[in-house]
């Protein structure tokens, strides 16, 4: 995993609550394997016409291109548990995504992605919203160390939790760091076998 | 290395059941909070691939097949329509059974007797149980604390990471408990309370949280029942939702396939019968509901908090507080094709569908036709049971006969038309009164319009053409 330290970039208002990740990649698109790629599914049906072409929506016009911010309202990410709707948005070139509340599983597989989901709270979303929309905006820097954000001269705090942040800043792996644990693992089995000997499914 | 605590047992102070189910599963908690939990069952569907490819990279295996189970259920093909509409499903299905072979678990394919919905069919496999920890990669996942278990959904890389090592990590839930006292009025089921909850609380509002539902309302409550209203936790934004077990739990469970038999049945249900929350144990955060106000629920907008009683108007967004609700509420209602004041029940529908792991249990499909009796629907619909067994014991009750008098389509058990992955899709501009569990836009298919309720309400709905409330179709 590639770490997160600090992203400037061009960032993209969405000013929209509720996203939920049924819009971020639809159903119909996640039996493709991810080597197809996945950026061109980002909010298809939000941003596509049924007939294919392209509807009036932030992320399609020319100066959105290369964008790798997003901002937004609340409850980003909502719903189904799909990975899928993080790998849309990383494959697309997004590399961070602000909102107000995202959804649990959301937020932790962006983390696995790399993928930076920064809270901040309702007014600064709705500052944020407004400072990226300007025509010229200043592009937006992330420092994820110092957890901040800098659109021009607005700058404003983010929380995130402490595990994630240390693992988007080191790009860990949890696999790895979990098959050390290999010894601990093995006894608590051992001694969850008399404790609960009914846990263990009669596949007799 | 990360430092490690101790993983602290209080004797004194009083634990939530959730304290309770945590501490049995945790190996070890590091200096950051993290703690590794063990994972006594996983269960997995066609679209796992993504972490199976996971595996392949690293040449792994799956370190505890024998507590791994597979079902195919998403892509699954229902009716001769969704196998046109979706030629690509049996790929997906097909994948599933080489992976299963591959990597040496057990997993029903599209035509074993124990096929269905994961969330449906696995527990009728004994699979769930109270005390367990039980992950899926499926949101919908927290239906299984409906046994007083701690069941939770996960994205493909966290598949992958339990598939390796049948552990995980994670954060300690804040907790909450919903409480609902009372009787139930009648042709209520947990699906109102369900709605109910989320439309006061929020899609979000029960974010970072796992929910506890107690109460004599929820005690009274069928296994099916609670598997509605923990299914839907996750709509109201918790990671999970649970039910203490008790002896509707363990009369359920009894003589199951896989559940525990004979002496070690009775040893279970010694253990079972401490899973509860000790008096005085404290939440993060409690709600209160009394069962008799709630109606039966219907949602008009595009995400499930957008809920009202079926006796109820689309509101006016001008007249919200909440500029943001306002915002949201007037994009749904362009979305939905409907205006502020508008009375709900003056609401056209063109189909229904009943079906998904929210309400696809033969308690719905027996709710759904006692409304349907001697009667003739007015629009399309289809009804697919949860699975192959419940659509098996339908039978066996003739209500299939009774749908397809109305004039309704009896399909096979999959997620259907609650994805529409399979095909079975609502076409673009049709409204659909649905007895899944997401009104996303285009959640049921590109432009579907979604109207989430109970299988009466959705039963009634197809009777009349329209929104109605299913208590004036009652037979008294
Ligand atoms: S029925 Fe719907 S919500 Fe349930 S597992 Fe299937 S697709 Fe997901």
């Amino acid at each position: 995993m590639i770490p997160f330290t600090t992203l400037t970039s061009k960032a993209t208002a969405l000013p929209i609550a509720n996203i939920d990740t049924d819009q971020l990649i639809p159903a119909r698109f996640m039996s493709q394997p991810r080597s197809a790629g996945y950026g061109a599914f980002l909010l298809h049906d939000l941003r596509h016409n049924p007939d294919g072409t392209r509807r009036d929506f932030p992320l399609n016009p020319p100066e959105a291109e290369g964008s790798a911010i997003l901002i937004t309202r609340r409850n980003f990410g909502c719903g189904s548990s799909r990975e899928a709707a993080v790998y849309a948005l990383a494959d697309h070139g997004i590399r961070a995504v602000i909102a107000p509340s995202f959804g649990d599983i959301f937020a932790a597989n962006s983390i696995k992605n790399g993928l930076l989901p920064a809270v901040v709270t309702e007014p600064d979303s709705e500052r944020l919203l407004e400072a990226a929309a300007l025509p010229g905006a200043r592009p937006t820097t992330i420092d994820l160390a110092a957890q901040t954000i800098t659109i021009g001269n607005l700058v404003v705090n983010f929380t995130i939790d402490r595990v994630w942040k240390t693992q988007l800043l080191e790009g860990l792996d949890d696999i790895d760091l979990t098959l050390r644990e290999a010894r601990l693992i093995e006894g608590f089995v051992e001694q969850d076998r008399a404790a609960r000997p009914w846990a263990v499914p009669d596949l007799s | 290395m990360p430092d490690r605590t101790p993983i602290t047992r209080s004797l004194t102070r009083p634990l939530t059941l959730i304290d309770k189910l945590w501490n049995a599963h945790a190996i070890t908690t590091r200096a950051d909070g993290q703690t590794l939990l063990f994972i006594d069952r996983h269960l997995l569907h066609e679209g796992s691939f993504h972490a199976f490819n996971q595996l392949r990279e690293r040449n792994a295996r799956i370190a505890r097949p024998d507590l791994t189970f597979g079902i195919a259920d998403h892509y699954v093909p229902t009716r001769k329509a969704s196998t046109e509409a979706a030629p690509a499903a049996h790929t997906m299905i097909a994948q599933l059974a080489r992976n299963a072979a591959e990597f040496g678990f057990l997993s029903a394919g599209a035509a074993d007797p124990r096929q269905g919905i994961v969330h449906v069919a696995l527990p009728e496999q004994g699979l769930t149980l109270p005390g367990l920890s039980l992950v899926c990669g499926d949101s919908h996942t927290s239906t299984h604390g409906a046994f007083g278990a701690y069941a939770f959904g996960i994205g493909a890389s966290e598949v992958a990471h339990v598939l390796m090592t049948q552990t995980l990590w994670q954060k300690r839930p804040d907790q909450m408990r919903i409480t609902v006292n009372g009787t139930l009025p009648p042709g209520i089921g947990a699906k109102d309370i369900a709605l109910h909850i989320i439309a006061r609380i929020g899609a979000d509002g029960a974010q970072g949280h796992a929910i506890e539902y107690a109460g004599s309302t929820i005690r009274a409550l069928s296994m099916e029942a609670r598997m509605t209203l923990c299914n839907l936790s996750i709509e109201a934004g918790a990671r999970l939702g649970l039910i203490a077990p008790d002896e509707t739990t363990f009369a359920f469970l009894k003589n199951r396939r896989f559940a525990p038999k004979a002496a070690l049945f009775d040893r279970a249900i010694t253990d079972w019968r401490h899973l509860t929350t000790d008096p005085d144990a404290e939440f993060d955060r409690e709600h209160t509901i009394n069962a008799p106000d709630i109606a039966p629920t219907v949602t008009w907008g595009t995400s499930p908090e957008q809920a009202l009683p079926i006796t109820g108007h689309i509101p006016n967004p001008d007249t919200m507080p909440d500029p943001n609700k306002a915002q949201a509420a007037r994009d749904a209602i362009a979305y939905m094709d409907l205006y502020a004041g508008q009375k709900l029940t003056d609401i056209p529908i063109d189909r229904i569908f009943i079906g998904s792991c929210t309400n696809s249990r033969i308690e719905d499909l027996r709710a759904a036709s006692v409304i349907l009796a001697n009667r003739t629907a007015r629009i399309p619909g289809l009804v697919s049971p949860g699975s192959a067994a419940v659509k098996h014991q339908a039978e066996a009750e003739g209500l299939h006969h009774i749908f397809q008098a109305a004039g309704l389509e009896w399909a096979d058990p999959g997620c259907s038309m609650c994805v529409g992955m399979n095909g079975d899709t609502v076409p673009s501009g049709e409204r659909c009164a649905s007895t899944t569990n997401r009104n996303f836009k285009g959640r049921q298919g590109r432009g579907s319009r979604t109207h989430l309720m109970s299988p009466a309400m959705a039963a009634a709905a197809a009777i009349t053409g329209h929104l109605t409330d299913a208590r004036l179709l009652r037979h008294s």
